[in-house]
This record gives C-alpha cells, structure tokens and sequence, in this order.
C-alpha cells in the first residue's frame, strides 16, 4: 500500500522528511511511528495508517513533500486485513487508509514563527452589514493556483462578480511579483554553489533555517513597517520581583522573570486598542477576538515562537507557569503544532540578550511585534532631582497599513504606564 | 490556394475519392440527373456513369439498407439522405446494423459506408428541412459522426470518412453550403477524424463548438475581444469519437468553458464534453461549464421571429460570453 503524507493539523501545504524511523523491510504495526515530518517548526512523529513490512522509502531524508504525496509503500497482508473486517463487521477505519490525519478545512498555512491558523470567521470591517460577498467562493482552478503558488488568497482583490476571485485575478496577482519567495528558490542560490571559493565555507540550510528565511523575507516585503522605541522605568516591576522571587519558587517551584509581568501588560493593552491584535487584508481589517500572545523562543534550531493562547485571561503567575511550560518543550523541541498556532501578537524579550533597541519584524500577518530590551540603571530625572532608576525599552514594529503612529503610540503607552506602575500590591495571583 | 464553398469543397472530395478508388459510389434521391437538391454531386452522372451514380426512389431505409449490403460486399458507398429530416428511416439500418457490423462479426466484416445528409436550421426550412441529428447517432459506438465547419475541414474530412472502414455518419449544415468559402490547398490531404481544431487561439474563455456555430462563435469572439475578453474557439470537427484531449487543454488554458450547439440542448453532445470536463478538469474549472444549445422545443417553427428565437446566434454567443468572464 502506497503511504501519502496526510494532511497533518493544520493545512499545512508541504513537510519536509526528517529521519525514517524503520528501515527497508522492517515490520510494522500500525500506529507503529514510521517517520520523522517537519512543518513549521515542529518534529512530528507520522504512525504508520496500517499493519505491514515496509517495502520501500520513497521520500528521502530531507526532501520536501506536498501534502497527499506519496513517502512510502509498506506491504500489507490483504487476507489478514479481511479476515480483521469480516471478525468487526464494516470498518469504519477503512476509508482513512493512505492518511493518519483529517483534511481540516478553512484554516489558513501555518507560518514558520506559530503564525496563521483557524480563519478568522469574523467578517472583515470593510464588509460588514453590506451585501454577502462571494470574495471567498474560490473555484478550482483559483484554489489550485493559489496553493501551487502558496498565495494567500486573502491578498487579492477579486475582479469577478460579487468580489469573486478569478484565475486571471489570481494570475495577476502572480505575475505583479507580490507572492512571497517560495521556501525552494532560497536554498538554491547556484552561483554561490558551483563557485564556493576557497576562503569560503557553505553552511547547509536547515528546514528551520529555510522556514525562518521564508517567514522574514514575506514580512520584510509583504508589510509596510514602521517602528517606535519608548523608554520605561521598570523600577517598580523590579522590586516587585524581587520580593517575591523566593517565595514564588518556594511556592510554585517556577523561577518568576519579568516576562509575565510584560505579558500581563501587553494583553490588557491589546485589549484596549484592538488594532495592534489584527490582520491586514485588502478586502478589511480583520480584528482578532482572542488575545494569543507569541514568544520568541532561542530554541537550538532557530527561533520558535510559542503562543500563550487567551494571555488576557491568565494572571501573572499563570502566565509564568504557562510559560515555563513552553520554554521548556521550545528548549526540547517537543512543542506540538497547536502550541505555535494561531498567535496574533509576537513578544520578544531581545534585553535577555544584552539589547538595549532593536527593530523586530512583525510576523506575518499579524499588526505587530513588540520587544523588551536591557533592564538598565540609568540616572533619570525626577521632580527636578537626578534618580537612580532601572530603566527598559520597549521597541513596537507595527504594520502601517492597519494603523498609524497616534494607535501604535496608544498601545505603547499603555504599556509603559501598566509596568510603570506595578508596586509592592500588584497581584500576581 | 483556391477559394471555394463547403458545397464544392464536398464535390471536390467525392470526385477525387470516385478518381482514385473504385469501389467508391454514390447513390441517393436525386443526385444523379438532377445533380443533388444542392447541386453537389453535380456533373457525376456523365463523369461517372449510371453504375457508379445511382438515384434512388424516395426511401431511405433502402437507401442505407442497400448502402451497407454493399458495404459489407467490398464497395464504399456514399450515400445521400436529401434532408437529415428523412434520416430516420435509416436508424435501423444504421444504428441497429450498421454500427454493430463490425463488433457482431467479431471483425469478420466491416461496414465501410458514409452517410451524408444536409442538417441545420436558419434557413427558413421550418420542421422538416431544418432539423439537428449529431446527438442522435453519436450516442452510438460503432459509427462515427462527422461535423465540418468550413470548405478544407469539410474536403479533408470527408475524403477520410470514405477511406474509413467503418460506417460514417457525415453531416453537413446546409446553411454553410455557400455561406461559408475559405481556402483549400491544391495538392490533395486528409484530416484524421477525432481531431478537433482551435479555430481561434484565445486566454479567457473557452468556446468549444462545432459545424455552423463555429462561425458565429468567431464572430461573438471578434466582439468580444474589443471588450478585452480574449475567446479560444474549438471546433470539434466530429462530435463521435470526441477529442477529449484537445477538450481538457483548451479548459486547463481558460479554466471558463461555454459549449455552443445549435441542436437541442439537453442530453446533447454539449452534455457529454461538459461531464468528460468535470471528470478531467475539474481542478482547472474557474466558473460552471455553461452550454448554450437550442431550445427544449420539439422542432424548427416556421414563423421567422420564432425561428430566429430558437437558433443560437452571434448576439446569444456574446451575451454568454460576457456572463461567463464576468464570472
């Protein structure tokens, strides 16, 4: 029986072989792990659909397969496998054969950095109360299209009736140039390849490495960036910290940072200016509900962002233990492809590493990303006095399109005036 | 080249096909002394002589009866219904012989016979002059149906189908007879059957037509391109066997498909390239497959407006056209 790649999660369009788990004539047992697939940045385990020997390895280590393409075929005892169907009368397990997961509708690719996920079923501003649009009626051929092209169809304006997408519109798109570089022209670079001089070494492009690569040339060319740096002084969130550090640990066991008081602060932010939580498209803004917050993880890979799905609803402690939770899998490679889904803000906590500003890209499509840099004591002025006080930045790249300077700033200084003000009475439960 | 109509493009094919071969003869009402009712077997009967161009009384399940004895005894008959209207008395000769000759004889016998027959409306021939019968036959296996549009596909064509060893079913559309001239080579050639051709390469729209729609087809693709809709027209040229493949290019290229036959509409051969389409092109389909054949109306009214409303038209075909690249 030939083995297809099924689609895993959600409709990711491609994976990439990693290790084969049994070799060339091993038997195997259903649900037995057969192989290896990165998506994304996740290392998934596929379980074999069916009982058998495996005959042949089609899809080698490293080869990026489309979804529905064939990786392997693996013999299988067809009298035994009647016998098990007259034995359980009709088996329902029959029609999944060839695929070990659900072809999952209306979710949208999941990009490299947890980005994408379910569609928004909420309508985009711009459409709201008027008449029903057909913009998301694809046909075939614009489906087919789009997903041989990895076009986001949510970027093209439809030309057809009732906003309907068409081919010709889908072929415009195409040729204009707008489509993000596909993940197979950027490891190719054939003149590097055939004329590596000798001073020169070629480090081999990870999947990861290709993915993150993908990712950062869709959101430097796809969205319009601007970026603003806000200082905060932190001194408050800083004694605070401090003082509950040991008990914390005594209590919870979890080494309590400055991310979760940071997080806390975004997500009430987010919440009071909505536009920072959305996503650019041509037909509307589409406003996100749920506040899931990303976070840039130094994983041995490459960077991952894990999402803290509903931040708004978590106290700071609960965010920390959330948090642990997923620092720890990133640092493992263990976290699961829900884990770096459907984020819809990005937080980086660049100050870990000695930054004291940087300019982050926002990860496509969100509206933007948000960075803490260097917690450092600085000698600042207060009521006409020189102070000693620990100071941070914090560094927002927004999209343009979605927003100006006055909503970004908002939620900037929301956020500076929620850490500012964290004291001895915060709760963080 | 010369320029010619589809009627002395026709003529031209039997006579050389009657030079080189034979075993060729024609037979039907009138052909012989009179010259056909359109005059295109012209001057045969003193080229020819009464063996070989035989008139026949009015009866046409003798005609075909005799044309597939002698078929099924080494000649080629090609033999004329004056009108496709009168083709019926032929259905059991043809349909429930003829057709099954080859396969019933386990390939012991072949039935090597055309059968031509002036068909089509537009011509103010009311009921029984003006009547559609490619759907009818090419439901058929076992016979071939043949739908030329112009003077060299009609040439080349025909002279295939009398070299063809099974029975043909060719008919002519009598308003293209000497509407439609063009030009055809002056060394001899043949087109295969079963090959369709794009009349008119296009990027939007796919037009897939045959016999005198084609022409309108081209006319409402001149108009439209003035509208920046650029039209691809193909000719299936015979509508048994069908060109699937030339069928699902011309779909893959446009991915907008609009079928345009002048015989009624349901269950005709508009039908089955729009079912052969879902089947092998489903992925490439950009709009519905639109067809636009005539009317569920059992035959040509004699009332002029009446009959302009029942033909499909130059100004009916642009409508289409606009609905579908709006879509």
């Amino acid at each position: 029986m030939k083995i297809e790649l099924p689609q895993v999660g959600e409709s990711v369009t491609e994976g990439i072989i990693g290790r084969w788990l049994k070799n060339v004539g091993d038997k195997i047992e259903k649900y037995d792990p057969l192989v290896e697939v990165v998506t994304d940045k996740v290392n998934m385990e596929l379980p074999s659909p069916v009982r058998g020997v495996l005959r042949e390895i089609i899809a080698n280590e490293g080869e990026t397969v489309q979804m529905g393409g064939l990786i392997a075929d693996i013999e299988t005892n067809e009298n035994e496998e009647n016998a098990n169907h007259d034995k359980s009368g009709p088996d329902v397990t029959e029609q999944y054969i060839g695929t070990t997961g659900v072809l999952l509708k209306n979710t949208a690719p999941v990009g490299p950095t947890g980005s994408g996920g379910p569609i928004s079923r909420e309508e985009p501003l711009s459409t709201r109360g008027k008449n029903p649009s057909q913009k998301s009626r694809y046909s075939p051929a614009v489906l087919r299209l789009a997903e041989e092209n990895k076009i986001d169809l949510s970027q093209i304006a439809g030309t057809g009736i009732n906003g309907r997408i068409t081919r010709k519109d889908v072929a415009a798109f195409i040729e204009s140039g707008l489509t993000p570089p596909e993940n197979k022209d950027l490891p190719a670079m054939p003149a590097n390849n055939t004329n590596l001089r000798e001073d020169q070494e070629k480090i081999p492009l990870s999947p990861v490495r290709k993915m993150i690569a993908a990712n950062m040339v869709k959101s430097a060319t796809l969205i319009p960036q601007a970026w603003s740096e806000v200082a905060v002084d932190v001194t408050g969130m800083v004694l605070k910290r401090q003082s509950i550090k040991k008990s914390f640990m005594d209590k919870e066991g979890i080494n309590i940072t400055y991310l979760p008081f940071v997080v806390k602060a975004v997500a009430e932010s987010l919440k009071k200016n909505p536009l920072l939580n959305s996503s650019w498209s041509e037909e509307g803004i589409i406003l996100k509900k749920n506040i899931n917050i990303g976070i840039a993880v130094a994983a041995p890979d490459g960077l991952v962002v894990p999402v803290i799905h509903n931040a708004d609803l978590f106290s700071i402690a609960g965010i920390a233990g959330i948090m642990e939770n997923l620092v720890t899998k990133a640092k493992n490679g263990k976290l699961g492809l829900p884990e770096v889904q459907a984020g819809t803000f990005t937080l980086n906590n660049t100050g870990a590493l000695g930054s004291a500003s940087s300019r982050p890209l926002v990860n496509h499509p969100q509206a933007a990303i948000m960075t803490t840099e260097a917690i450092v004591k600085h000698p600042v002025v207060r009521e006409d006095a020189i102070a000693i006080r620990s100071m941070m930045n914090i560094c927002l790249s927004f999209d343009h399109r979605i927003m100006d300077g006055a909503e970004a700033s908002a939620f900037s200084m929301s956020v500076k005036n929620l850490l500012e003000n964290i004291n001895s009475e915060t709760p963080i439960y | 080249m010369a320029v010619i109509t589809v009627l002395e493009a026709i003529r031209e094919a039997m006579r050389e096909e009657m030079r080189n071969d034979e075993r060729v003869f024609i037979m039907g009402e009138d052909i012989g002394v009179r010259g056909g009712v359109f005059l295109a077997t012209e001057g045969f009967l003193s080229e020819f002589g009464e063996e070989r161009v035989i008139d026949t009384p009015l009866a046409e399940s003798s005609i075909a009866g005799i044309a597939l004895g002698a078929a099924m005894s080494g000649l080629r008959p090609i033999a004329e219904i004056e009108f496709a209207d009168f083709i019926w008395p032929t259905i059991n000769q043809i349909v429930g012989e003829a057709a099954k000759v080859r396969y019933g004889t386990e390939g012991k016998l072949n039935a090597p016979l055309v059968l031509r027959a002036p068909q089509g409306g537009g011509v103010r021939g009311a009921l029984y002059h003006s009547q559609s019968v490619e759907a009818l036959f090419a439901h058929t296996p076992g016979l071939k149906v043949v739908t030329p549009s112009t003077p060299y596909d009609a040439k080349g064509l025909l002279k295939s189908s009398i070299r063809d060893d099974d029975p043909v079913i060719f008919l002519e559309h009598k308003r293209t007879y000497r509407l439609v001239k063009g030009e055809v080579p002056d060394q001899e050639y043949t087109i295969p059957l079963g090959k369709a051709d794009v009349k008119k390469p296009g990027e939007d729209i796919s037009i897939i037509t045959y016999g005198l729609m084609v022409h309108h087809c081209l006319e409402a693709a001149q108009i439209a391109s003035s509208e920046n809709i650029s039209v691809e027209v193909l000719d299936l040229r015979t509508v048994r066997p069908l060109d699937v493949e030339s069928i699902i290019n011309t779909v893959k290229k446009t991915g907008k498909t609009l079928i345009v036959y002048e015989d009624n509409q349901a269950l005709g051969i508009g039908s089955e390239v729009s079912a052969l389409i879902s089947q092998h092109a489903f992925e490439y389909l950009d709009a519905p497959v639109i067809r636009l054949g005539g009317p569920e109306v059992p035959a040509m009214p004699f009332s002029p407006p009446l009959e302009n409303m029942f033909m499909i038209d130059t100004e009916k075909i642009s409508t289409a056209i606009k609905e579908l690249a709006e879509y």
